[in-house]
């Protein structure tokens, strides 16, 4: 696809910054020290309509217009501008508007929302074009590892992560057998695997795994095959209203008393929406709360303020990804592909998202991720006021290291 | 313990008996669909959504009325079914002369216009709706432990489908109904009122779709987009019943509701097409449907 993919490469690592700067050189005409048409042109999609569209939707869509107001605010006079579509969860819908925008509109940068299928597809024809992906809502850690491209940023979360920092901390206070309820495709697989190795590694076993079909609308029989088999925890590895009709049914058949319920992906939208009553206690990994600092608290006020809901941590990243993308234009004084890339790669992200963060040469970025638990109904003094800090996990600990990557054009 | 196939028997009771709950859903869905297309000859596509209206219209009750289960059990039925009248009357009477496919699209638009209009209001994610007071808690049955609210799930939604075949078959109603749809002219000449007839037929419809929505509302998370994944399940019991038989809709939503359950035990991926290749081979070996008429 690439010639930087070509395995076997060697060398040192200002080696790859000086491999992009001469890519970019040979990349053609016209990319010197200017934007392409004179505008910055920047591509969202994400599911609008369906499942996810509560998590980053048309409000990931807003968050990425806030970036774009705030850089124009400090650099009148750059043309940015901003598409947005639903792929209705469709990964064949995705890629062909990537591509028609990118060959059409002369798109600069592709932000890829929910749904790990999606993003697989349309990180491909990104780095066909030779132009940055930010996948932002997607958790597959595929993206980083055996589908890497030097075009793919991955940014807020991946399933290995959520794999360390929640299963990590549950078998180590004690929860040693797990039964898996697993959405029976690519995202809820990888998941189940990736935990499955965190749960042995940590001394605890699986004690097996009942696979569902996406949208199952009714779990209470696979409740019943959880509790026949004994384990301490059932883990769910699958996301969004899979979850929340799995933990209700849980509730409902007192699964809920008798095993204790870990959800390996969600989001404070999840839990506003199933109410503390039946979330309480549950251990999450976020990447990133609303809360969390006074930067972000102020960030979310004004989100709060345009959409009438509190952001969930990917829409945070759709809008610290589009900030410290332009940034890095503006730094590069470029929107070449190669260059933004290097540009992004050895910058340091410090922004109401992440402090001293960084993307790594395969794509991750490395930034602290955040152990949580969703507090009591007593506990909770508002509305949005759903979980408390247990622990902040360190990013080089919570993500695979550079080690264990698959990626085939990193430099080991 | 005695087991079948590798799965112990309790196991196997316990899954068989919320085969039949989820079936009693499909039954009470279906047996709405079977009677207005059987009596309107409409295949009424936005049913899942007027389910979802009435599970949102019980859960906006307890939000902005103060109103719980049981008052909207009722209240919730009746208003999804005079706005069913309302969309009759004004919209769907005027497609009766053509084709099936008109009477489909129209539904199917409505489907995509009401699904979007609560999305917007709602989001997708959804709202949670509690067990009533009277029907927490859980039976242990030896095998399994019941929640009681399934169990009345199961309760009303049978008393209510013998109750609709009854009225159908067995009343003068239902011979003036089913007189009405053979041979509406004649009916007509007889002095009974067919347009209202239909109308209220319709509304009925709606309002069984609507009854389900807010028996299911405790279970499931009410959203915008529960009934478009259930329609076309139910879609497919009605087909396999055969379209318009009454009958055929209540007995084949309970036992396919036990077929799904079965296959959650034995190959629990394929859960959600096993509906559908049953669907495929009762097409391939009765074309109309196990219980319907062939014309």
């Amino acid at each position: 696809m690439s010639r930087s993919r070509t395995p076997g490469v060697s060398g040192t690592s200002p080696w790859l910054a000086a491999a992009a700067a001469l890519l970019a050189l040979l990349a053609g005409p016209g990319q010197a020290q200017k934007l392409s048409d004179g505008a910055i042109r920047i591509g969202f999609i994400t599911d609008m309509s369906s499942v996810y569209s509560d998590l980053d939707g048309s409000a990931g869509g807003i968050a990425i217009q806030m970036a774009i107001d705030d850089f124009k605010a400090k650099n009148p006079g750059l043309a940015i501008e901003l598409m947005t579509a639903d792929h209705q969860n469709k990964a064949d819908i995705a890629s062909s508007k990537a591509r028609e925008w990118f060959d059409q509109k002369g798109l600069d940068l592709l932000i890829g929302g929910t749904n790990s299928g999606a993003s697989l597809a349309m990180k491909t024809v990104a780095a066909e074009k030779k132009k940055p992906f930010i996948s932002i809502g997607a958790g597959t850690s595929k993206l980083t590892n055996e589908e890497c491209t030097p075009y793919t940023v991955h940014y807020a979360y991946d399933t290995i992560a959520l794999a360390n920092v929640t299963g990590g901390a549950v078998v180590r206070a004690g929860g040693k057998s797990w039964y898996f309820l697993t959405a029976d495709y690519a995202f809820g697989q990888s998941l189940e695997k990736d935990t499955s190795a965190v749960v042995s590694a940590n001394g605890g076993k699986v004690l097996g795994a009942v696979r569902h079909p996406l949208n199952a609308s009714d779990f209470s029989s696979f409740m019943l095959q959880a509790q026949a088999s004994g384990a301490q925890i059932l883990g769910l590895a699958n996301a969004g209203g899979d979850t929340i009709n799995a933990i209700k049914a849980a509730n409902e058949f007192g699964v809920a008393g008798s095993m204790k319920l870990v959800g390996l992906l969600m989001f404070n939208t999840d839990v506003h929406s199933l109410g503390l009553e039946l979330t309480k206690g549950m251990y999450m990994t976020d990447g990133w709360t609303w809360n969390q600092s006074e930067e972000s608290r102020a960030w979310s006020k004004r989100f709060f303020d345009k959409v009438k809901r509190m952001p969930s941590m990917v829409q945070a990243g759709d809008y610290s990804a589009t900030l410290q993308y332009l940034q890095a234009v503006k730094a590069a004084g470029t929107d070449d592909g190669d260059a933004v890339m290097a540009q992004l790669k050895k910058t340091r992200i410090n922004d109401m998202f992440a402090k001293d963060a960084y993307i790594r040469q395969d794509g991750r970025m490395i930034h602290d991720m955040r152990l949580v638990q969703v507090k009591t109904p007593a506990e909770s003094q508002a509305e949005w006021d759903l979980v408390k800090l247990v622990e902040i996990v360190p990013g080089e600990k919570a993500y695979q290291s550079l080690a264990d990557s698959k990626c085939p054009f990193i430099r080991k | 313990m005695s087991s079948v196939l590798g799965v112990p028997l309790p196991a196997l009771l316990a899954q068989l008996l919320l085969g039949l709950v989820n079936g009693s859903f499909y039954a009470l869905l279906s047996l709405g669909l079977a009677v207005i297309f059987g009596l309107l000859n409409v295949i009424n596509f936005s049913h899942g959504a007027l389910y979802m209206m009435g599970a949102m219209t019980a859960w906006m009750g307890a939000q902005y009325l103060g109103l719980g289960y049981w008052p909207m059990l009722v209240l919730a039925p009746l208003a999804i079914g005079a706005l069913g009248v309302l969309f009759e009357r004004l919209l769907l009477r005027r497609l009766y002369g053509l084709d099936h496919l008109y009477g489909l699209l129209l539904t199917f638009g409505a489907t995509l216009l009401i699904e979007g209009l609560f999305r917007s209001f709602f989001g997708a994610s959804g709202q949670p709706y509690p067990v009533p007071e009277l029907l927490r808690g859980s039976a242990n049955l030896g095998f399994m432990v019941l929640p009681i609210y399934r169990a009345w799930v199961v309760v009303v939604s049978l008393l209510i489908c013998a109750a609709t075949w009854f009225v159908i078959e067995r009343t003068p109603l239902g011979a003036r109904l089913r007189a009405g749809t053979e041979n509406p002219a004649l009916t007509k000449a007889f002095g009974v009122n067919v347009p209202r007839l239909i109308t209220l037929t319709y509304g009925f419809g709606v309002a069984l779709a609507a009854l389900a929505g807010v028996l299911a509302a405790p279970i499931l998370q009410v959203q915008p987009l529960m009934g478009s994944n259930l329609i076309i399940v139910v879609f497919a019991v009605v087909v396999i019943g055969g379209m318009g038989s009454i009958a055929g809709a209540i007995l084949t939503g309970l036992a396919l509701g036990v077929v799904e359950g079965l296959t959650r035990v034995f190959y629990p991926p394929g859960s959600s097409t096993v509906v559908f290749v049953v669907m495929a081979l009762v097409l391939l070996l009765r074309p109309a449907g196990l219980f319907g008429r062939q014309t």
